[in-house]
């Protein structure tokens, strides 16, 4: 069975190159994956990944909001029973964020500049998504 | 040998060894025309930058309306010419400060604006009738504009004398960016309204400034860019011409431009020209236009964005100085240079000090002010110039032939060529075909910057959520509760809704009551996702 991989933006923020981008390079790695749009609230996150029975969450977040967002969407899956799905964050993150979120509980971060086949290898591993 | 990507603009425009006499279009004469004619190709006016500079314009804004207001000031006594307002998410969208599901947004990305009281610290000391003002807001901007009135009063300026620029296209927004509120319809409405609102009661404000740069940083190349920009205008001009009210020639001197400039140094100066050549043919030939100054084709731009980079981050201030001269050769009336570190976060003091001082440098250093248009003529920038508006042109007619932007939009077909070019522009690149210095070439390890940006506190979110509460408590709730009611009834009907707006914003309403009354009748717009 195909991993499955739920790209999402919560918050408001509306810029959306990076999530689509990263949603086609791992479709095209042989991900199934899903894109929520943009301006989704934590707790409707939770709701797709549940209902659709995702192996990881990436979220993408461009407006500096990214602490109190994946705070929010780590206790709303954990809320919903699904706390064991892996959350990974991507977008503006300062490079003083990056310890902080990975003790919110994220699996990974990936600040602007990472190449797009890191991220994909990395999926890879944390999902063991067989290459 | 070189790659195909380097015998091609990053729009696909192919480039000749070298141009001659006979790669320009001889036939017509008027088809350039001399600067300050009709088609404007040359640009808008005879005298050029030696009449009047572009104005320095750095999109600024974050916090409390105290913070921002100080970064106002710096930017004018370090020479700024006019002020651009970063407001904040939840203001662009519709939310008040105190609402739970919006608590992390609040000062992040621009200023908190929630009622006229913080529209009146923001502008604390700033003379209205002589700076003027751009508001990057499209979901919320007749609610802004309606700030902008009601401080102006408040500060004795009169209406007539205020100046600045609304960008109030949500077309775009629904496309790239994401502020939407409400569905098509009734916000073009709003735009419409707010447009002959200006035209009769503030006739020097831009009503609408028509962006491009959102599409482009999403993806677009330049052609598409000012393509889909060009039929957003038609949309709205559109809709303005039908109601019947107006002619073109009323309304059309106050609807501005504004788009992003990439690296690509003579497709971006094309593009400029090219598109004040279609805009002077579509105000006179689709609208019948009379008057030449209908037809000026005035825009701004904004340097940096997806160009920046956060590998060897310094290389950014390089980019933006050619972006920004690029800009200046295509005749750009208004200019944002943005900062090095903005790939890591807001820009610091310093950073957007620096970025001032790049257009400052260029305006007073490298003496490309001196004559006006000094590409015109060029074998090849001419030749660019006519392929550029062949490009244009033909994505036009394939989006009229397709219904209409509108249409173009709710089916998702241009966020799909948006999101295929983004994709074929990111497969270049990782293939090194597509050369970004310290990305795919000349890389180099460096640790990233330590940068202190600021943030919103405690202690800042406090002063903002007290002052909403204090408006709510101190205001007259009656008159704010009937001028909401006149609001609903106006948008109801078919009256113009700023005069309501403005008493909504005079009573002290909020932009979250505003948008919720708002949302109420009109319903909220539903996103198709496609990538």
């Amino acid at each position: 069975m195909p991993v499955r991989v739920l790209v999402a933006k919560p918050g408001l923020d509306g810029h959306d190159r990076g999530a689509k981008l990263v949603a086609r390079a791992l479709r095209d790695a042989g991900f199934e994956v899903i894109y929520t749009g943009i301006r989704q609230k934590p707790e409707a996150i939770a709701a797709i990944a549940l209902q659709e029975d995702v192996d990881l969450i990436g979220l993408s977040i461009l407006s500096g909001a990214h602490l109190g967002l994946t705070r929010k969407t780590v206790e709303a899956l954990r809320a919903s029973g699904v706390g064991d799905i892996k959350v990974v964050v991507g977008g503006t993150v300062p490079p003083a964020d990056v310890q902080p979120l990975l003790d919110l509980g994220a699996a990974a971060v990936y600040p602007t500049g990472t190449p797009i086949e890191t991220l994909v290898a990395d999926v890879r591993k944390l999902t063991g998504a067989v290459a | 040998m070189a790659s195909e990507d380097e015998l091609t603009t990053e729009a696909g425009l192919a480039v000749e060894r070298c141009y001659g006499p006979g790669d320009v279009d001889g036939g017509d004469p008027g088809r350039i025309g001399a600067p300050g004619a009709f088609p404007f190709t040359r640009g808008n006016h005879p005298g050029g930058y030696r009449d009047k500079l572009w104005t320095f314009r750095q999109y600024s804004g974050f916090g409390t309306p105290e913070w921002s207001n100080e970064r106002y000031q710096l930017l004018l006594k370090e020479g700024g010419t006019g002020l651009s307002v970063a407001a904040d998410l939840p203001t662009q969208i519709g939310y008040d400060s105190d609402d739970p599901d919006v608590e992390e947004e609040v000062g992040r990305v621009g200023v908190a604006l929630d009622s006229l009281a913080d529209a009146e610290i923001l502008f604390r000391g700033i003379p209205l009738d002589r700076i003027s003002t751009s508001w990057t807001v499209n979901g919320t901007a007749a609610i802004m504009l309606a700030f902008y009135v009601a401080v102006g009063s408040k500060q004795g300026v009169p209406r007539s004398k205020l100046r600045g620029t609304v960008q109030n296209d949500i077309l775009k927004e629904y496309v790239a960016r994401g502020t939407w509120i409400w569905p098509p319809t009734p916000s073009i409405r709003l735009i419409a309204d707010s447009i002959e609102f200006c035209a009769e009661e503030v006739p020097r404000y831009n009503a609408v400034s028509v962006a491009g740069a959102h599409f482009r940083d999403a993806g677009a190349n330049a052609a598409q860019e000012m393509a889909f920009t060009l039929q957003d205008a038609v949309t709205y001009c559109d809709e303005i011409v039908g109601r019947g009210r107006m002619t073109i020639d009323q309304f059309a001197p106050q609807v501005s431009f504004f788009f992003y400039t990439h690296n690509d140094f003579f497709e971006e100066v094309a593009k400029y020209r090219a598109g004040r050549r279609h805009w002077a043919q579509i105000v006179r030939d689709r609208y019948g236009a009379r008057e030449a100054s209908s037809s000026m084709f005035r825009f701004g731009v904004v340097c940096g964005g997806w160009t920046l980079q956060a590998q060897q981050p310094q290389n950014n201030i390089v980019r933006v100085a050619y972006q920004a001269m690029a800009a200046v050769l295509g005749g750009v009336q208004s200019m944002f240079t943005a900062a090095w570190d903005e790939p890591f976060s807001l820009p610091t003091e310093e950073s957007t000090t620096l970025a001032l001082r790049t257009q400052q440098i260029l305006a007073h250093e490298t003496g490309v002010t001196r004559t006006v248009d000094p590409l015109g003529g060029s074998y090849f920038v001419e030749a660019l110039t006519d392929a550029m508006e062949e490009k244009i042109g033909g994505i036009m007619a394939d989006l009229e032939a397709r219904g209409g932007m509108v249409r173009c939009i709710e089916d998702g077909y241009v966020q799909r060529l948006i999101a295929d070019e983004s994709a074929a522009v990111q497969r270049k690149v990782d293939r090194g075909e597509r050369v970004i210095v310290g990305v795919n070439r000349y890389q180099s390890d460096q640790p990233a910057p330590t940068l202190q940006p600021p943030e919103m506190d405690e202690v800042a979110r406090k002063l903002q959520l007290d002052r909403l509460a204090e408006v709510r408590r101190t205001r007259n709730r009656r008159a704010a509760r009937e001028a909401l009611g006149r609001l609903r009834t106006a948008a109801v009907g078919d009256t113009n809704l700023m005069p309501p707006l403005i008493d909504c914003v005079e009573e002290y309403c909020t932009v979250g009551e505003i948008t919720r009354e708002l949302k109420d009748v009109w319903g909220e717009y539903q996103q198709p996702t496609v990538f």
